[in-house]
């Protein structure tokens, strides 16, 4: 029993299958991670999660291309985020209200128009979806190869992300005025930083890497659409994000540790094991707040996280 | 030449007029000082040359051309820098990345913050403003925290630099660099203007001073031409005693002593074994740049916050835990933190001059509140202690610092206590109320009450001690009488305790 347990732990395809789960997960931590550098506390991600997973499949299944389905994914993750930020940059709405308008909007609006186009309420007929690929020499690498060697192209961009994505906030100016925006935003602004500006892009970049996240959900696995299928990854993706501390490598690395929770407890359910699957399913969440609230990591947010600001001292 | 003139300046926030058809030529390569009180508007007007607020009407000529400056990247594209009084760095960002931002160094896209470090350990050297490029803010001092904001100027190539009220939070040797700094930009060429309300700094380091009150000009002065005591007149509008007058008194019995008090907080021991007593008709001061364990002390001894070890008694008698302990054997509080500790800023002047005997008779009777008595109390104390208020149903937020203040004093000593401890009395506060409190703490002592004075005005500190203790980094580094000089003191405030000795 305890042999098969720990068989399915240190599985290289447990592992696998890890990466791939991880990564709209990853994708949105990343995006928690840009826009909460900036100041805007993103509880949004979800929804746009949701949306970008409802656009791609509808974009695959209108053009019958799933590149193009990936596209109109990540704009419309984009659109949602802009909504987003208009409301609270602009109008300086609450963040946390309008990210769960935002969420609300998101379920609210992908079902209504999944009755539009598909006039069903569950799951939307199948749509192009893209294939796992295979890396010729990777693939027959040992352990690396069964780890990496035949996964879904969105994993390997969402790598690419990740590390472009670090670049970003950490090595380049627009990066650094990033990230004083965040933490002072009338400093930056003395310094002639346009903070509405870094707002806006930080919260729409963050939407974008939403919308791809949510476009590998719908047609880079199975190729359709189910309601309300983001099913909490965003707000895993902002749990992630704050272990990660802010940073989109550590959210990755958060995002996997979730993932392989997830990989784990799925894999377990299918044992004969004397626990309801019901304990089991709430594995990766348990180990979610333990890790968050049971002060594992203790976080520092951007220190101007949630604050409204506006050039010119108006209230 | 003219670096700036400001050409009738005007700007509200609401119903307040912030400056009014204000006039102001500053030349270039002199220093100009803006004297006034707190909320004269010296503030709101740089920050209407740094493009941080728009004037309502009036225009802006910056080098002896029209200017239009909607936001601060066009001030500084024009040459100007302001160093804020409230710092604008972020902690956790290294000194290199606070200055450079905005601007950044960069190769291919990229920060290249080697090279970012050189030009600015370059720059810092040719001004002499020592700072280690790499350091994180949040790792250093506050004086080199103010060089990095000066540095954050020089970079972007400013010729015109508001510094506002820069000595606020220096010592008084940090503020003898400072001045060093200022004289070596001006040689440089630079024009600065320097925003106080200290009579003594704007002599000592301006070639023009300019005075505001209430939101207007007063006069434009040639420094060499004038004195301290005209300077004052026209700041507060009517003459001014800028020296207080501390009369010898009986000293008594001691009423508070404080015995081997060690106070712990987050980062360590803030206060270790502290001792002292303070005795009927006695100031005590205790000197000490702010954040080296004042707050703590303070929040010990009125009961707010746990102590380690030590005792703490009045009249020979040991104190009970919290602050209401303290109310029952008289000892009045005047905490440093006025808005948060002073007063509720949205309560009435009537409801925030009971605040601690709410629910003691008169003001309570049978557990309801008697009105008739709480405004009675509050029309008395009000005319008593002077405190300009609309009416005593206006909340206190509306009432200029000063004021606030003045209520929080009368609401203390109205209490007729044995024991004030009087926390940072005069901060943010204008030139007539520092007088008027200064001669009530003075009543005090003359009424044979025993009072605790900590500030990190040493100016105050000297002025109406009868002997000041020195702290450092949470211990009592020194005590001396009150003709102690100034240079002593600031020594040993700064941990200079060898050189002081």
């Amino acid at each position: 029993m305890w042999l098969e347990i720990l068989a399915v732990i240190f599985n290289l395809r447990t592992l696998n299958a890890a990466i791939r789960m991880s990564t709209p997960i990853a994708l949105a931590a990343m995006g928690g991670a840009f826009s909460e550098r900036a100041g805007v506390i993103n509880i949004g991600l979800e929804g746009m999660l949701l949306v970008g997973a409802f656009a791609g499949a509808v974009g695959s299944y209108a053009t019958g291309s799933a590149l193009l389905g990936t596209l109109l994914g990540v704009a419309a993750g984009a659109a949602t985020a802009a909504v987003f930020s208009i409301f609270t940059v602009e109008f300086r709405a609450n963040h946390v209200v309008a990210g769960v308008g935002i969420n609300i909007l998101a379920l609210g609006l992908t079902t209504w128009l999944m009755q539009v186009v598909w006039r069903t309420r569950g799951i939307s007929p199948a749509v192009a979806r893209v294939q796992s690929i295979r890396i010729p020499l990777i693939s027959d690498i040992p352990v690396i190869g069964q780890v990496i060697g035949v996964q879904s192209p969105f994993v390997f961009v969402m790598i690419a992300l990740i590390v472009g994505g670090w670049v970003l906030l950490f090595r380049t100016p627009l990066g650094l005025r990033i990230r004083m925006t965040g933490e002072h935003p009338e400093a930056a602004d003395t310094l002639g930083i346009n903070v509405r500006f870094i707002k806006h892009f930080s919260v729409i970049l963050g939407g974008a890497l939403c919308g791809f996240g949510g476009a590998y959900l719908s047609i880079g696995n199975i190729g359709r659409f189910s309601m309300g299928m983001s099913a909490g990854r965003g707000f895993m993706g902002l749990a992630a994000n704050i272990f990660g501390q802010w940073n989109p490598i550590g959210g990755l690395g958060a995002s996997m540790l979730f993932s392989y929770a997830d990989a784990v407890q799925i894999r377990l359910q299918t044992m004969e094991i004397a626990l309801p699957h019901q304990i089991i399913q709430m594995i990766p969440y348990l180990l979610t707040i333990v890790i968050l609230a049971g002060g594992v990591v203790k976080s520092r947010p951007p220190a101007a996280l949630g604050n409204h600001y506006r050039s010119g001292g108006g209230t | 030449m003219h670096a700036v003139e400001l050409h009738d300046i005007t700007k509200r926030f609401g119903t307040l007029v912030a400056n009014k058809a204000v006039h102001l030529t500053v030349t270039r390569g002199e220093v100009h000082c803006l004297l006034g009180e707190n909320g004269a508007g010296k503030t709101t007007l740089m920050k209407i040359l740094f493009g941080l607020y728009q004037a309502d009407s009036g225009s802006i000529r910056v080098n002896e051309k029209p200017a239009l400056i909607r936001r601060p990247d066009d001030a500084i594209s024009l040459g100007i820098g302001m160093v804020h009084q409230h710092f604008m760095l972020v902690p956790r960002l290294t000194v290199t990345e606070n200055v450079i931002a905005g601007s950044e160094v960069s190769r291919n896209g990229f920060l290249d913050m080697n090279a970012a470090v050189e030009d600015i350990t370059k720059l810092a050297e040719r001004y002499r403003l020592r700072v280690a490029a790499r350091a994180r803010v949040e790792n250093i001092s506050v004086g080199q925290q103010q060089r990095v904001e000066i540095l954050k100027a020089l970079y972007r190539k400013a010729d015109i630099l508001i510094l506002d009220e820069p000595t606020a939070v220096l010592t008084p040797q940090e503020t003898d660099d400072l001045f060093e700094i200022i004289r070596r930009l001006k040689s440089d060429g630079k024009t600065v203007i320097f925003i106080t309300h200290k009579l003594r700094e704007t002599m000592a380091i301006s070639d023009r001073v300019t005075v505001l009150r209430d939101g207007a000009v007063v006069d434009t002065l040639n420094t060499a031409e004038t004195t301290p005591a005209e300077l004052a007149r026209r700041m507060v509008g009517r003459d001014v005693l800028l020296r207080v007058e501390r009369p010898p008194s009986d000293i008594g019995e001691p009423l508070l002593a404080v015995r081997d008090l060690s106070v712990a907080s987050r980062f360590g021991t803030a206060v270790e074994s502290i001792s002292f007593t303070v005795r009927a008709g006695e100031i005590l001061g205790i000197a000490g740049v702010e954040g080296n364990g004042q707050l703590e002390l303070e929040e010990a001894i009125v009961g707010l916050r746990k102590v380690s070890s030590g005792t703490m008694t009045v009249r020979g008698k040991e104190l009970g835990s919290g602050p209401d302990a303290r109310r029952m054997v008289g000892m009045a509080h005047i905490p440093s933190d006025r808005l948060r500790r002073g007063v509720v800023p949205d309560f009435s002047v009537a409801w925030n001059l009971i605040l601690g005997s709410q629910w003691r008779s008169p003001f309570s009777r049978n557990g309801a509140f008697s009105r008739k008595q709480i405004n009675e109390h509050a029309e008395r104390v009000v005319a008593q202690y002077g405190v300009r208020c609309g009416s005593i149903e206006a909340p206190v937020r509306s009432l200029s610092g000063g004021n606030q203040q003045k209520l929080v004093v009368a609401r203390e000593l109205s209490r007729k206590p044995e024991v004030v401890i009087a926390c940072q009395p005069t901060r943010g506060v204008d030139v007539g109320a520092i007088e008027y409190i200064h001669n009530q703490l003075l009543a005090m002592r003359a009424a044979g009450k025993a009072i605790l004075l900590i500030s990190a005005e040493l100016d105050e500190v000297r002025a109406l001690s009868d002997r000041i203790l020195v702290m450092y980094e949470g211990r009592i580094v020194a005590e001396r009488s009150s003709d102690a000089g100034e240079s002593e003191l600031g020594l040993l405030m700064a941990g200079h305790q060898a050189e002081a000795g």
